[in-house]
Formats: structure tokens, C-alpha cells, sequence
């Protein structure tokens, strides 16, 4: 059962926090990077990691935001097994992935399945950062299309929160072709009409941004989420200009017309669970053109739940 | 050509390029006996030297030699390989939307008897240049002036044929402030879809997104020397060994080799250059890169605007490399 193995795998994310992440550190007690305060573990785990001071967003992981988004007990993971061979034999690259795999119980930075929004069935992918800054290379990718195909398969809307640092080096070209397979996958998601909403999460960069995360019919991003195509330091050695102080994050990208909302976390759910409505995605019969009356009637069954 | 001598390895063949042209000059003269006999004999000798040394180089070029030959200023640019092997081509500017970027030349012309589109990365030789063409970083403007002449190559039923020779896409600010990230991405999204023939050759540096935004094809062509990678060895040298020096070692790790690339599946037939590399010959570089093209044009004009598109949707839907450890089937 996918089910026993996602959550036997989230159990290990506890333990995984306290190794990997640089947000997160360890013991009880944490110090906010942006305003500095110091935060207790149990009360940032009731504010959904979110500094209550400053608001400053701590990135989750994938296990965290699939708690946080979906209906409870509704997320069935799918394809975990997938794991990255190592194509162009680069210097150290299994042996790293083993070191992630071991850190965070996953088997690549993107995880994967199908999940209840508001009652809504979702296709649902999610970025962990923790992996390897969840950079794509042929895992990410395949997954990736595999969610935007079910998402076609059961007509149903397609849920991407993404996080990476882009392309996967360490692959070489085979993850420089994951862009266009990802972006050409989209394409076939917008062909079939289905709703393809993008949450960017802190940091979406490079080859993951200049790709599927910009092909949304709807972008969101949380506050303050790093949001670019190059590296601040490559960026501002390409520049004339010096960089303003919010270059490249969320509200920045906001202000350029390139994102529809920047959404605080507490709000995601709503937000999400409204956008796919007005798509025209709720249980009864605003697109019954569409649909066999089974899947309808079905549908109306969940509602009622 | 003259001699160009920017690459280390090159230098005794310059000297001995040189030499050679001396010679030549004397052996015009032909007041001295001498030069009609025994200085041609020379000559036949020296350029059978530079024969085996070129030879000699070329069977052990490492990928970063290869990187140098990509980016070799005398290779022939977009514009060369457009003025050498299509006809009556019209330039089109702008997107439309903001401006006209330099690094990115699109037109319609005639390839082999067609009607087509072309579009390609464009660097420049001198400074002037290099600014009008931003030394070949493209900017978003750039991608939406592709597009829109290839929706535009669509829609009267022409064939594509893309020309890639770009570092990267521009990284500035200007250029995050238009969206590049979304000009890229959308390119690949679209080209994924245009109901035609589309031919992407590789013909100096294929850097990363940027060149990708120009590169979702049926069929995929490098030049013998060019490279194609996901990151420059520079950058991947600086991520990876905090040292940008280190980009020889970085070259050979990314696989960026026009023989890497189709052991991989990533591109589907190399052109070859002329012994020496595409700056030394021009000519002898553009005949084969046309006849290629002009092949595999020739076989996808026989396809349904159906087959073209599921073709090109296979042929990147089937790129990864990865493994089900469950034991199902990847």
C-alpha cells in the first residue's frame, strides 16, 4: 500500500528536522532569522511554522505541507519507489543521495500523490526542500509529469507546490531535459482543461522556475519566499544596477506582474480550496458537460460526507 | 581566416600556419630557381606536419578543449550559418511587447527549396557587437520574439529550424523583472506543441534554459565541437569545488560532449566539422550541417501535424533515468 509507506516515512521526519534543516534547528528552541526572537519548537509547530513575531514563513517538509493542505488521512503518495540512477556517473553523486535518503526518509526531493482539498480530489505535488534543495533531475521530472498525468487520467486539478534550486547538476543533461519534459507535460494539462495551480514556496529558482512552476493557470507563493532565476550573487554580477532589498522574493515578484497572490500559510487552504471552485471543480453540477453522470453522483456522495 | 590562436592547444599550429604563408609568399617569386624546386618540396612537408599535429590534437581533446572550440570566437555565429546555407532571408524584430533583443535572430527564409522559420542565439565578434547582441545572453524579449515568429511558422504550415549558440539566458535583474523564467518556460511549453517540423542544431555553446528555450524539436543536432549543459563549467566548479578553476575538471564531470549527448538520447546526430574545428572552414562545416537538416527535413515534411507533435512529445516525455526500488516498472 503507497498509504503504509507514506506514513511510515513521515515518521522519520522528526528525527530528519533536527539533522538537515538550516531553519529549523536543533533541541527545543529556535531563533527566528528574520526578526531574531527566539521561538519555541511546540509553539511554531502551532503556528504552522510561521514566526508569530514577524511572520517569516519556516520552510516545511514535504510531509509538514501535505498535513497542512490536504483533507486529514485523504493523501495516498504515489510512485515513492522511483530513485535516481546515476547517468553521467558524476563525482560523489549516489553516495550524496544516499546521504538525503538517509536524512529524510525520502527518495527524492518531490513527493507525489493523489489528496482531498476541501472534499476536492486533487493531483497533488509537493517539493521538499530538505533533499538535495529538492533540484530536479530525472526523479523530480518524472514525478512531476506522472502528477500532471494523473491529474489528466482522473480529471481532476493538478496542486503543485514547488521548491527547488533548479536543474540537478549532478545529472547533467538528462535533468536539463527535465525542463522541457515538465513544461511540454503542462502543456497537455492545459489541452485537457485542467485547472493547474501553482503554490512557489521558499526557494523556487532556475531550472524548476523557468519551467513548469511558470506554466500555472494560477501562481501563488508565500510571503517572503525566495523566487528567482539566478542566484542573487550571480544576478548581481549581471547587473548594473545594485539589486532593491526585496529583489527576488515573493512580494517582489508580485510587484512584477509575474504571480497572482502572495498567501500567508494559514490561508492556503481556503484560498486553494476556493480557486479550484470558481474553476469549476465542486462536487455538484457546474461542469456536468464534461462528466458521466457516475462521477457526479459520486461526487455528491463525498459532499455529503 | 586568419590565424586564430586563442586556444593554447592552437598555437603550434598557428606558428606553423604562419610559416607556411611565408613560404608561399616566396615561392611567388619565381625569379629564384630555387623557389620552383626545392620550396614547394618544403611546403608539401611542413603541411603534412600540420596535418598529423592537427590530427594528433583532435584525437585527444578533452571536453574542455571542446568548450574552448564552442565558444571560439572566429566559429561561425547564427547570422554566418544563415547567410551561408538559407536564402532570401527576412529578418524579423520585436516581440511586440517591449523591444528587440540583439542575442536572439529570427526571420522567414528559404532552406533546400522550403519556405521556413529561423531562429538562433546570435553572439558578437567585435565590442560593439557584442553589446548590440549582449554576447549572446538572451533576454526575455528574445524568447517571445521566437515564439511568436515560430506561432507565426505554424500557422502558414512552415518547418522551424533553430539555431542554439548562447552561454545562458541574461541572469540580470532587467531580465528577471520581464520574466525570463516565464519566457523559457512558456517557449518549451508551446514549441511542445506547434502542429510542424521542428530542427534544432547546437552550433556553439547550448547553455542550460537558455538554450532549451529555442530547443523543443523533433530532431536535435550538435556540431561536432559544440557543447550542450545543464550548467557552464564555471558555475558548476564554483557550486561544486568552491572554485571556478577547477571548469576542466567541471567539463568532463557534466558530459557536455556532442558524443555524451547522443549516448544519451539527448540529441539525435552529431554534424561533423572539418579536421581543426568550424573556424578553420566554414565552408566545409556548413555543406554537412545542410545536407543533415535537409535529411531529416525531408522526413518530417511527410509527417501529420499529429505525428510531429507526438513525436516531439515522446522523444522528451522518455528522457530520466531512474529506477522503481519497489521492483514495478519504471
Amino acid at each position: 500500500m503507497p498509504n503504509d509507506g507514506w506514513f511510515r516515512k513521515k515518521s522519520k521526519f522528526s528525527s530528519s528536522l533536527e539533522s538537515n534543516s538550516g531553519d529549523v534547528p536543533d533541541g527545543v528552541a529556535t531563533k527566528c532569522p528574520k526578526c531574531s526572537q527566539v521561538l519555541f519548537k511546540h509553539e511554531l509547530d502551532r503556528t504552522l511554522k510561521v514566526c508569530p513575531h514577524c511572520g517569516h514563513h519556516f520552510r516545511l517538509t514535504a510531509a509538514e505541507r501535505i498535513e497542512q493542505i490536504v483533507d486529514q488521512d485523504t493523501f495516498v503518495a504515489m510512485h515513492e519507489q522511483l530513485r535516481s540512477n546515476d547517468p553521467i556517473h558524476f563525482p560523489d553523486y549516489l553516495s550524496k543521495l544516499e546521504k538525503y535518503v538517509g536524512s529524510t526518509g525520502l527518495n527524492d526531493g518531490m513527493v507525489v500523490g493523489v489528496g482531498r482539498i476541501d472534499g476536492i480530489e486533487v493531483s497533488l505535488g509537493v517539493a521538499d526542500f530538505f533533499f538535495k534543495a529538492a533540484s530536479m533531475g530525472s526523479v523530480a521530472g518524472e514525478k512531476v509529469v506522472r502528477a500532471m498525468e494523473t491529474g489528466i487520467e482522473k480529471h481532476i486539478p493538478v496542486v503543485l507546490f514547488t521548491a527547488s534550486g533548479g536543474a540537478r547538476m549532478e545529472e547533467g543533461l538528462v535533468s536539463l531535459m527535465q525542463m522541457a519534459k515538465t513544461s511540454a507535460a503542462a502543456a497537455r494539462v492545459a489541452s485537457a482543461r485542467i485547472p493547474f495551480i501553482v503554490v512557489m514556496t521558499d526557494a523556487t529558482m532556475a531550472g524548476v522556475l523557468a519551467a513548469y512552476a511558470s506554466l500555472g493557470d494560477i501562481i501563488l507563493a508565500e510571503p517572503g519566499a525566495t523566487i528567482g532565476f539566478a542566484g542573487a550573487r550571480v544576478s548581481a554580477q549581471a547587473s548594473i544596477q545594485k539589486p532593491p532589498a526585496d529583489y527576488q522574493t515573493a512580494e517582489w515578484q508580485l510587484a512584477h506582474g509575474h504571480i497572482d497572490q502572495v498567501v500567508h500559510r494559514k490561508d492556503l487552504p481556503g484560498t486553494l480550496s476556493n480557486l479550484i471552485k470558481l474553476l469549476g471543480w465542486e462536487a455538484p453540477s457546474t461542469h456536468a458537460d464534461f462528466e458521466p453522470a457516475e462521477t457526479i453522483s459520486a461526487k455528491l456522495e463525498v459532499g455529503a460526507q | 581566416m586568419s590565424n586564430p590562436t586563442i586556444i593554447d592547444f592552437e598555437k603550434s599550429i598557428a606558428e606553423l600556419d604562419s610559416n607556411l604563408e611565408k613560404l608561399r609568399k616566396i615561392v611567388q617569386d619565381r625569379s629564384n630557381p630555387q623557389n620552383t624546386i626545392e620550396l614547394p618540396l618544403q611546403i608539401q612537408g611542413l603541411e603534412q606536419d600540420r596535418q598529423t599535429i592537427l590530427r594528433d590534437i583532435f584525437a585527444h581533446l578533452t571536453p574542455w578543449d571542446n568548450v574552448l572550440l564552442a565558444r571560439h570566437e572566429k566559429r561561425p555565429y547564427t547570422l554566418d550559418v544563415i547567410a551561408a546555407i538559407f536564402e532570401d532571408f527576412e529578418e524579423l524584430h520585436g516581440d511586440r511587447l517591449y523591444g528587440d533583443d540583439g542575442a536572439i535572430v529570427a526571420g522567414l527564409a528559404k532552406f533546400a527549396g522550403r519556405n521556413v522559420a529561423v531562429v538562433g542565439h546570435q553572439k558578437g565578434r567585435d565590442i560593439k557587437q557584442r553589446q548590440l547582441r549582449n554576447f549572446g545572453y538572451a533576454r526575455p524579449e528574445g524568447y517571445r520574439k521566437a515564439i511568436r515568429v515560430m506561432r507565426m511558422a505554424a500557422k502558414f504550415n512552415m518547418p522551424i529550424i533553430t539555431l542554439v549558440d548562447t552561454p545562458a539566458a541574461s541572469a540580470d535583474i532587467a531580465a528577471d523583472e520581464r520574466g525570463i523564467s516565464a519566457a523559457i518556460a512558456w517557449n518549451m511549453s508551446e514549441m511542445s506543441q506547434l502542429p510542424v517540423p521542428i530542427i534544432s542544431t547546437v552550433i556553439g555553446e547550448g547553455g542550460s534554459g537558455g538554450a532549451l528555450g529555442i530547443a523543443v524539436c523533433n530532431v536535435a543536432l550538435m556540431l561536432e565541437h559544440s557543447v550542450y549543459s545543464v550548467i557552464p563549467p564555471e558555475g558548476c566548479a564554483a557550486i561544486l569545488w568552491r572554485d571556478p578553476d577547477k571548469k576542466a575538471e567541471a567539463a568532463k564531470a557534466l558530459n557536455l560532449t556532442s558524443r555524451r549527448a547522443l549516448e544519451l538520447g539527448i540529441i539525435d546526430e552529431i554534424v561533423p566539422e572539418p579536421l581543426g574545428g568550424a573556424h578553420r572552414d566554414w565552408g566545409q562545416t556548413m555543406a554537412p550541417l545542410q545536407r543533415a537538416i535537409t535529411a531529416h527535413l525531408d522526413r518530417l515534411c511527410k509527417l501529420s501535424a499529429d505525428e510531429l507533435v507526438n513525436q516531439r512529445y515522446a522523444k522528451f516525455r522518455g528522457i530520466g533515468s531512474f529506477f522503481d526500488e519497489s521492483g514495478a516498472g519504471a
